[in-house]
């Protein structure tokens, strides 16, 4: 007994550097995307975000306009307010602009995002989305934080206003990049050199929530079914074949 | 005579029936102190049927076409009816597979069931697990994301690798000069068909040599040798039905829970069972910053990196992730211990094992991760010990016997013992984790 507590000890002892290693590796840490894919309200904007925003470069050929039923949107919603005039509410959210056009326009073509927030994760997009700044040396005048070199312009710029890059002396004398907001935007506020970004934060974090619905519109429902299979095999198969194990094994020694 | 039993004889006029059902279940006496880990040979069995079952679903509604696949998969997860189900049930599978194959495979090195008699069962265990590995290479290119891709470029053009015939070879084996839509085409033939079938075949091959010589057992003793002379019965064996098809039954259960938790809660497993880049559709004109096989062949990968080229070429390492899968075939002829399982070994198999323990979950480790200086050292001294357990496996268990003498009968499962087992390979496996984790 007093071995094995020694060898849990040891266990639990060489499990911390582990938190520290796995910090460290691949860039800055990101913040946590504030997002809930339960809540259908910050869905149903994201979608609207989205359906206005994004979704005239980019397409998301995976995903159909009438699955945003799952959000607690009706048909007749989805018609009036996210379908564009020739679709139909079948159709999937794919767009006119063709591949080969797009790389010669915009120099690569847009990539489609039905699953970008299964590759690349929420709180990437959620950075990625927010983290804009004036680049003159860019052929559009934006670069980003998380994704350098970026092809995309700022498509809310007017929303965010403008940021800059600065580079500060972080802990231990290694340079940190920051971003800050020097021109308010329509929802962000400039106070007494302070940036208040909560609206625009908002904003984009349920751009965000649906990017991560929409990489996998199953996934609620997937939970949901997951409780009763896992009641059925926990608290019905398992104790059944323990007994019935113990009933036929009890004349075996 | 019943109605029952006068068809009954009607089909074994003509068939078998009844004396195969009696050989392989009903009269085949299995040893009575089956433990722990007995549970992952009929595990083996469930996970080939699930994955056989969700990939014809699977193939109903997949393209196999390079313009098509990636999307076709995310219909599945998306218009199929309960498409998605069956789809993580498939990527799970292929994941379970490997663990409950490599725990398997464990049960045979610390009991020593590859032993004489049964060397051939060991065999055959080899191949079905090198057609296993073949199978997951090529499903995984079928997806066509970022990782199907590269990963298949990576692969296929270690053959390229070989002296003369290499370049032409990787050629034969894609159909093109890069992976394309001829490279998806003949993979998903294979997968779906050509391998599924040998291996199917394989498994047949593999119960019927354990039925005819009878299966070991965690002390290693022979339970044929001391039979009832009056019914011919080992003394020590009971029917496989009904006895260990219900505990069968409660393994089943367990993996289940464990199975159904990763399926509907955690399908992508931290992105180890499926990698976050493979949610990017193939593109042969950018290459990923990080190329990492799947977890299952990380610890082969790690060999592969770690053998150095020298002489003009890369082919040594190529050569010795080879070597690493079919020394595995050659353990019978390895060990030389007079005593099959680990509770009568001696120190030296103990230590040993202990060490490849370590090496093994470190390569697989070292695998997952870029390469850097110190991570090649550790790799190559991992490598090294792997080797070393295989190769100097006639030196070290010669006359390596422990102080206890292998008992004439089987003995009663000791709980206490087998807990400070499993504490002791779990603390070796996280350890080593850790370790590889953090260099």
């Amino acid at each position: 007994m007093k071995t094995k507590i020694r060898h849990l000890i040891a266990a639990a002892a060489f499990m911390l550097p582990l938190g520290a290693a796995v910090a460290s590796e691949g860039g800055p840490a990101l913040e946590k995307a504030p997002i809930d894919i339960h809540d259908t309200e910050s869905l149903q904007r994201g979608a609207q975000l989205f359906t206005n925003y994004c979704l005239s470069c980019h397409s998301a050929n995976a995903m159909r306009y009438n699955r945003l039923a799952d959000i607690g949107l009706t048909e007749d919603q989805i018609k009036e307010n996210l379908l564009p005039p020739d679709a139909k509410v079948g159709d999937t959210m794919s767009i006119a602009m063709g591949k080969k056009d797009a790389k010669v326009w915009l120099g690569a073509a847009p990539p489609d995002l039905s699953v970008i927030a299964r590759s690349r994760g929420a709180d990437y997009l959620y950075a990625y989305l927010r983290g804009f700044y004036r680049d003159d040396t860019r052929p559009t005048g934006w670069n980003n934080l998380v994704f350098d070199k970026v092809g995309m312009p700022h498509v809310f710029w007017q929303w965010q206003g403008d940021q800059v890059l600065k580079t500060v002396k972080g802990e231990g004398g290694h340079e940190e990049h920051q971003l800050e907001l020097v021109k308010a935007g329509t929802m962000t506020k400039l106070e007494n050199g302070k940036a208040n970004t909560v609206e625009f934060d908002r904003r984009m974090a349920d751009l965000t929530n649906y990017l991560v619905y929409m990489g996998e519109p199953a996934q609620v429902k997937r939970h949901q079914i997951g409780y009763v299979v896992l009641m059925f095999l926990g608290l019905l198969l398992l104790p059944l074949a323990y007994f019935l194990k113990k009933e036929y094994w009890k004349d075996i020694h | 005579m019943s109605k029952g039993q006068s068809i009954l004889n009607w089909i074994d006029e003509r068939f078998p029936l009844s004396s195969t059902m009696k050989a392989h279940i009903t009269e085949y006496y299995a040893p009575k102190n089956f433990n722990f880990w007995y549970f992952f040979g009929s595990l083996a069995m469930l996970v080939l049927v699930i994955q056989i079952v969700t990939g014809i679903f699977l193939t109903m509604n997949y393209k196999p076409d390079a313009a098509t696949a990636f999307l076709s998969v995310e219909y599945i997860m998306r218009d199929v009816a309960g498409g998605w189900i069956i789809r993580y049930m498939h990527s799970t599978g292929a994941s379970m597979f490997f663990i409950v194959v490599y725990l398997h495979m464990f049960r045979g090195l610390i009991y020593g069931s590859y032993k004489q008699p049964r060397e051939l069962i060991w065999v055959f265990g080899t191949l079905i697990f090198l057609c296993l590995m073949a199978e997951a290479f090529m499903g995984y290119l079928l997806p066509w994301g970022q990782m199907s891709f590269w990963g298949a470029q990576v692969i296929v053009n270690l053959f390229g690798s070989i002296p003369v015939i290499g370049p032409d070879l990787s050629v034969w084996i894609r159909g093109d000069y890069v992976v394309s839509d001829a490279t998806l085409n003949r993979f998903f033939a294979l997968h779906v068909i050509a391998v599924p079938l040998v291996l199917l075949a394989l498994v047949v091959a593999h119960l019927v040599a354990l039925h005819e010589v009878g299966s070991n057992n965690p002390d290693g003793v022979e339970i044929k040798k001391n039979k009832d002379p009056k019914t011919g019965i080992p003394l020590d064996g009971i029917p496989f039905h009904p006895y260990y098809t219900v505990k069968d039954v409660l393994g089943v259960a367990v993996f289940l829970i464990v199975f159904s938790a990763i399926v509907f809660f955690m399908p992508e497993m931290g992105g180890f069972f499926l990698e976050h880049p493979n949610f990017d559709p193939a593109d042969p004109l950018k290459t990923p910053p990080h190329i990492a096989p799947v977890w299952y062949f990380t610890p082969f990968y790690a060999i592969l990196r770690a053998i150095p080229s020298f002489l003009g070429t890369q082919v040594w390492g190529v050569l010795g992730m080879g070597a690493a899968v079919v020394l595995i075939a050659f353990l019978p002829w390895l060990d030389k211990s007079p005593v099959k399982s680990i509770r009568y070994r001696g120190p030296k198999f103990k230590f040993m094992l202990v060490l490849f323990i370590i090496a093994f979950i470190g390569l697989g480790i070292l695998g997952a991760m870029p390469s850097t200086n110190t991570r090649t050292v550790i790799a190559q001294i991992l490598s090294a010990i792997y080797f070393a357990f295989f190769l100097g496996m006639p030196i070290y268990t010669k006359n390596d016997v422990g102080s206890e003498p292998v008992p004439s009968r089987v003995t009663e499962t000791n709980a206490k013992r087998q807990l400070r087992f499993l504490v002791l390979v779990a603390v070796t496996v996280v350890g080593a984790a850790l370790f590889a984790m953090n260099v």
